[in-house]
Order: C-alpha cells, then structure tokens, then sequence
C-alpha cells in the first residue's frame, strides 16, 4: 500500500505523483524502475521509472502518460488515496561514472526516466550534452529540470511549435560530427525514437545506451515476458536491464512484441470510457 | 479413471461399507484386499472444459472409510519412509477406518500444516504410494492405497467443519527469523520456526502468497481459497507476511541480518527462471514461457477476460513443449481460455514424461492431442511477427542416456510444420538468479543452485536454503521436506545462541 502524496499534471496526459514509498526510496538508483497495481485481485501490473526519490519524505516521483486503461484510472486517483500494490525497485542501476562528455537525448515521456540519470552523470563530473524532443509543445516536459543540469541544451518539436523544427536525430548527428565527438549516448523514449538515435550514432561508433520499454508482468525475472533480442543472445528487460547497447538491440522485434496486445487493450479502453461516460450520465 | 457420476459411486462405497460394519469380527488382510480401490469422483470432462473449477471432487465419506479400511497397517511402513516429511501415515489412516476424522486430522498436523495442498498436488505414485504393499500385491501403484486423496479428504472435512485448530506456539524467544519466499519450503519453515516461539517474517515478491501454488498451479488442480486457508493458519499463529518486497532489490539479503537484526534468514525462492529452447523464432509474438502464460491465467486472473486488466493472447491453435505438469497446465488451460486444439510436442514418448499419471489422463479426457517422438526445430512467424506454424522434427529412441531414460535420436529428413498460432515453453525453470547476483557472498553451483550443508545452511552464517533453489526445479513435497530440516537446524542454532549468551 502507498499513499499518493502529491499529485500535479505536468501536461495534457501527463502527470507526476510522489508516492510514500520509504524503502524503496532508501534502495533505489537511477535507472530503475517500479511495478504497480491498482487492484491486488484484477489489476495488471504496470512498470513506471522512477523519476526522483526523496529519502527524508521517504518518497519516490513517477510521472507517466495516460496511454490506457491502467495509467487513465491511476490519472484520476487524488492525493491522500492508495495505491495497493507498489514494488522495486526493479532493474539494474545506470552504470555511472566519469565518462567525459554524455549526450542525453530525451522523447516525450522518455525525458522522466533520462532526468535521474542526466543529474546522476552530472554529478559524477561529466559533460551534459541535452536534447529534449517532442511532437509539439505541449508535451514537453521537464524542461526546466533538464535545462539546469545540461552543459548544453537543444529542444526540439517535430511541428515547429516551439524549438527547433527537427526530429532529435538532427541535432544528435551534428554532435556526432563535431571535432571532438561525444564520448557517450542515452536516448530514452518511444522504440521508434531510440531506434533511430541509435541508428545515427552508430557510424560515428558513439557508444548508445537506451532503455527499453517492453511489456512485463512480474518485473522479478521469472516469466520472460519482456524479452529482447541484444546481439546473439536473449536478455530479460527486468533483470538483465532496462538499459542496453543500443547498437546491439533488435528494435524490430521489440516493437512488434510491443503490440502482441493492442487489440484487447483497446477494448479495455472503450469499455472504460463506456464506464466513464456512464458515470458522468450519473452526476449530470 | 472411472465416468461415474460421484452419487453413483458413492452409493455403491455406501452398500460396500454398510456391509462391512454389519460383521462383528474385524476385517482380516484377505477382507481388505477384496475392497475395490475407490475412484476420484470428477467434474464432468466436457462441462470442465470452460471452467477453473477444480476437476476432481475428492472422496466421500463413505469412499474414505472404505478406501482408508485398504490399508493393512504393515510393520514395515515403507509409506512413511518414502513421504519427504515422514507424516504417520498407517496412523492417520486407522483414524478414517474407524470414522474419527478428528483424529486423522490431528495424527497428520502434527508433521504437516498443508496436508489439503499435499494431498492434491504430491506425485504419490512415486512417492509415499510407490511402495504400498497393498499396491505391490496388486502389482498396480494405481491399486495402492490412495493415500494422497486420504490426507486430502480430512484436510478438506477439516476445512468444511470451519473449525480448524491452529497449532500450539511456544513462549515469545524474541528471536527474529526472516523466510524468502512465500512458496512450500517457506510456509513450512514459517511453520515450524514460529511453533518454537521465534518471531517470523514472510518476505513475498508478488502481492499474493503461495508461490508457484498461487501463480503456477492453476484453479483447477488447487483451488486459490485452500491456499489463503492454510496461510490464514499461519497468520493466526502469529506469522508476518510482507508482501511486495523483492529480498535483494528493496532490501538486499544481507541487511535483513546486519540491519534488520534478523537472527536466521531462510531462502526459499524456487526455481523462477523460465528456460527457452534456444531455437529460431521464439521471440516471436505468441511464444509464452508457461510461467508467463500461467502467470497471467492464474495469478492475474486474465482468464476472467471480462473482469482482469491484464491481457491474455486469444489462440486457436496451440503448441505446448515439454512433458512435465508444467506442461500439462499450460495446455488444460489454454483449452479453458477457449483454444480449439492444443498438442503437448514431447520428443519422448509417454512412457518418459515427467507429468503425473493422472495429470496426463485428465488433460487427454480433455481432448488434448498428444505428439510423442516430435520436437520443435523452428517457429515460423507472419509478415507481422506473430507466430504462424512451426517445424517440426520426428525422433525415435536410441542408447539410455546418463538419466536412464533412453535418448532420443532425431529421425532425418523427417521435418514437417504444424500450423498454430501460439507457442508455450514449458521444458523447465532455472534457480531464481536475484538472491545470488545481489549475495555475491553465497556459494553457487554451475546452475545457480544455492550450495547448502546437511542442514540446509549456505555457505553464509545464518543464512539457510531449500526447494527449488538448492535443488533445481522439484516438487512441492521435497520443498517441503528440505523447509523442515532447515527449519530443525534453524530452530537448533537459536536455542544454542541463547545459551552462549547466557553463559
């Protein structure tokens, strides 16, 4: 059981929630993840990074993008209500220390899990490099955050609403070709957007770290549900990760088994707008 | 396996039963040996195929009596001998002979707390019924006493008489002892180190109990509220449950003892690692490991579809590899989740396969279709990545290999495709890695396994190990047993601590 402390919305679908969570607050690093659930008997289980943790609270901060059914229901959760199931954290730590100068490179939502690690990399002395993308303005987020850690700040929007008109594939490439190149990548974001980060740094051999997303049920490494291919060999996203070359992974296949449900999730969508709809006929 | 309706065969316990009473003289071995061995009333095999109801319905009364008056009360025992934690057997058998379920109840807790679990689940037949002298002068384990449905029978009129007694515990130690894993081992040592007076703590990764009894063994073989029945035992002789706690990542291994001040640990963490077969194609969309398709199914719910958020794949045709139960569940569950066929692919032939008897009788009653001799070579996918057909390859049986069981040769030239759209891995589990790669102090064998003593303790002061974890994917019943003799030695090490201290 954990208590919603703190609830803000950082944008349209976006929200950000500190959760009373002492141990794991006390155990975490940057990098790692949680898995939670809103119903202990029909609930799924849902891993969400942990975006910042703050030991004195005895807190942690999620921030997660309303994409279905879960994440909408725990949207409209309040401050002071509970969440039954919270576990972590989960995964291996970011592997931190001084490598000299690091490009983050932010999609979206991504720009949540890349914040623990960018003020982590910072702090063990390296260059900060950042690169923040998003569709449009609207769902940026973070941006102050990132702004103060970064050495170097680039924004961009796919539409032009604000930044740079670019995909973060085009600023990355031109850091790439600098005299001096970067000495590391991370890109954490949608599959499609770290694909392609990945994709850009590999013929400058600029060592890319992304962090998957895949599907999980249990988080522990007992069921294998979130599988990757990573060079020959396959890895559990849980244990093995969630970070991995990027130059080794096998996004195809990822993103494919990304949508072994889509089908049942949209139903489960509907019906939950049929039961939202149902309860503002009720109010009204 | 008889497709008698349980009224009929009840009836005729009944008759058989009412005769033996009505004689004065008690029963001689020659009178015991001519009672029929009583069947398993069960569900009915096509309604069962849409529902988690359990599948067999246990004995009657009547049935009990009958088949418990089978036992001949041998000096020899053998029985007991074979049963992992020694339970009296001829002991709590006399008691049902003579209709003092009571007694039987009593007879049996006092070496198990979990005999309704044990009673459905143990592979008897090759355990404490494999040498049953009944069964031997049959020349058919089938024909032993069914001392399994026995055990099961009092636990389950325990359970119906809504009074179950919760075992005795011993003055407060104040000591702290932590188990690791709510599975078997852990719920026996739980039991037998808070019967002692020391304090328990249950540390569970999932936000349910009962481990691979809760996530694994589906509904229909072991019904979710007898395991929250045995638990509730335990919670009300005073057991902590901590559930949600990952020992290792919330808190590693090692503060439970130098900053929780844990007196004794017991790792009890099964054998979770899901093994894949390492072929072309298995990371396709629609090839599960079984933990996670019965993960889902079982522990999730996702079989209730209209209820369970979390989503299960919707299969017509489904390739189940390996032979063990594992296997067997995974197919008769898929049948439940509606598949219109569903082959278990097994490169032996019945004969080798792991799985029970009467497991593999149940899932053919439910129209699974067997492949013996055949193996999966490769899993061909669609244009979308989802699993289309596979190939597979023919074997026959060569030399017997290291394990006796005589090896299988592929067959060349002999390849031909299966048309199905998901694939189920079920050819056996790893140790849990977690504990070992965050205790780097613990020894490991080649597998993984925890290296343990006589006595079940690692290679780490305080810290003792058992089931899946020390001995690689087992059963429920030798978890069990390793949980009791760490418990023995758990219990001893606190008594002789206490005394160092005072002297």
């Amino acid at each position: 059981m954990s208590k919603i402390l703190h609830k803000k919305q950082l944008s349209k679908d976006v929200f950000l929630m500190r959760l009373y969570a002492p141990l794991i607050a006390e155990e975490r690093s940057a990098g790692q993840f949680i898995i939670l659930q809103l119903d202990d008997d029909y609930g799924e289980r849902i891993p969400l990074t942990i975006a910042d943790a703050d030991m004195k609270e005895g807190s942690i901060t999620i921030i997660f993008q309303v994409v279905g059914k879960s994440t909408q229901v725990l949207s409209k959760l309040k401050e002071g209500e509970n969440i039954p199931t919270l576990v972590g954290p989960l995964g291996r730590p970011t592997h931190i220390e001084n490598f000299g100068t690091v490009v983050c490179v932010g999609g979206g939502i991504g720009v949540a899990p890349l914040h623990p690690i960018a003020q982590a990399l910072k702090n063990a002395g390296n260059k900060v490099i950042t690169i923040i993308g998003a569709r449009t303005k609207d769902l940026i987020i973070l941006e102050e955050e990132m702004r103060e850690i970064a050495d170097e700040f680039i924004i961009c929007t796919d539409d032009g609403s604000y930044g740079r008109k670019a995909l973060v594939t085009e600023p990355l490439k031109e850091i790439c070709e600098r005299e001096i190149k970067p000495d590391m990548a991370i890109a954490i974001g949608p599959p499609i957007m770290m694909k392609f980060c990945s994709l850009t740094t590999k013929p400058y051999d600029v060592h890319t770290l992304v962090s998957l997303n895949t599907i999980m049920v249990d988080g522990t490494g007992m069921c294998g549900g979130c599988r990757v291919n990573i060079g020959n060999e396959v890895k559990f996203v849980c244990v093995d990760g969630p970070e991995f070359d990027g130059h080794l992974v096998d996004f195809d296949n990822m993103m494919s088994r990304l949508n072994s449900y889509k089908d049942i999730e949209k139903s489960h969508m509907c019906n939950l707008d049929k039961q939202f709809d149902a309860k503002i006929l009720e109010v009204s | 396996m008889g497709h008698l309706s349980a009224e009929e065969l009840q009836d005729k316990a009944k008759l058989i039963l009412e005769d033996i009473l009505a004689k004065e003289e008690p029963l001689k071995v020659k009178d015991r040996m001519k009672i029929p061995s009583q069947i398993m009333p069960q569900q009915d095999e096509f309604a069962r195929r849409h529902n988690l109801d359990e599948v067999t319905l246990g004995l009657t009364l009547e049935q009990a009596r009958l088949e418990a008056m089978r036992c001949l009360q041998c000096v020899k025992k053998t029985c007991v001998n074979d049963c992992p934690v020694f339970i009296e057997i001829p002991g709590f058998i006399k008691y049902i002979a003579d209709g003092d379920m009571q007694g039987a109840v009593d007879e049996i807790k006092k070496v198990s707390l979990l005999p309704s679990i044990c009673g459905r689940v143990c592979p008897q037949e090759s355990q404490c019924q494999l040498n049953c002298t009944v069964g031997k002068a049959l020349k058919d384990v089938d024909k032993g006493v069914a001392i399994g449905r026995l055990e099961r029978f009092v636990a389950d009129w325990e359970r119906a008489t809504g009074n179950i007694r919760i075992p005795e515990v011993k003055p407060e130690t104040g000591k702290k002892v932590a188990v690791v894993g709510s599975g078997p081992a852990g719920l026996v040592v739980a039991a037998d180190v808070r019967r002692e007076g020391h304090h328990v703590t249950i540390f569970e990764a999932f936000h349910k109990l009962g481990g691979v009894m809760r996530y694994g063994i589906p509904e229909f073989r072991l019904p979710n509220d007898i395991i929250d029945q045995e638990i509730n035992t335990l919670s009300k002789m005073g057991v902590e449950f901590k559930t949600n706690f990952v020992v290792g990542r919330t808190r590693k291994l090692m503060d439970l003892i130098n900053k929780d001040g844990y007196d004794a640990v017991f790792v009890g963490t099964g054998a979770g690692l899901p093994m894949f077969m390492g072929i072309e194609g298995e990371n396709l969309v629609g090839v599960f490991s079984a933990n996670e398709y019965l993960t889902r199914a079982n522990l999730m719910r996702a079989f209730d579809r209209e209820n369970s958020d979390t989503p299960i794949y919707k299969s017509k045709n489904v390739a189940v590899l390996g032979g063990g139960n594992v296997a067997m569940d995974s197919a008769r569950m898929a049948v439940r989740l509606g598949a219109e066929k569903v082959y278990i692919v097994y490169r032996r032939t019945e004969k080798e396969m792991p799985a029970r008897i009467e497991e593999v009788a149940h899932a053919k009653e439910e129209g699974i279709d067997f492949l013996f001799l055949q193996n999966a070579k490769k899993i061909i996918g669609d244009e979308n990545g989802r699993v289309k057909a596979i190939e597979c390859l023919r074997y026959e049986l060569g030399e017997p290999d290291s394990s006796g069981r005589r090896r299988p040769v592929v067959i060349p030239d002999s390849e031909f495709t299966l048309t199905v759209d998901t694939v189920i891995v079920a050819i056996g589990n790893g140790s849990n890695p977690l504990i070992s790669q965050t205790t780097p102090e613990l020894n490991v064998n080649k597998w993984g396994n925890l290296i343990v003593d006589e006595k079940q303790k690692t290679s780490v002061d305080k810290i003792f190990a058992g089931g899946d974890i020390v001995l690689g994917a087992a059963t429920v019943i030798l978890a069990m047993g390793e949980g009791r003799k760490a418990a023995t030695a758990i219990n001893e090490m606190l008594v002789k601590s206490d005394t160092a201290v005072k002297n």
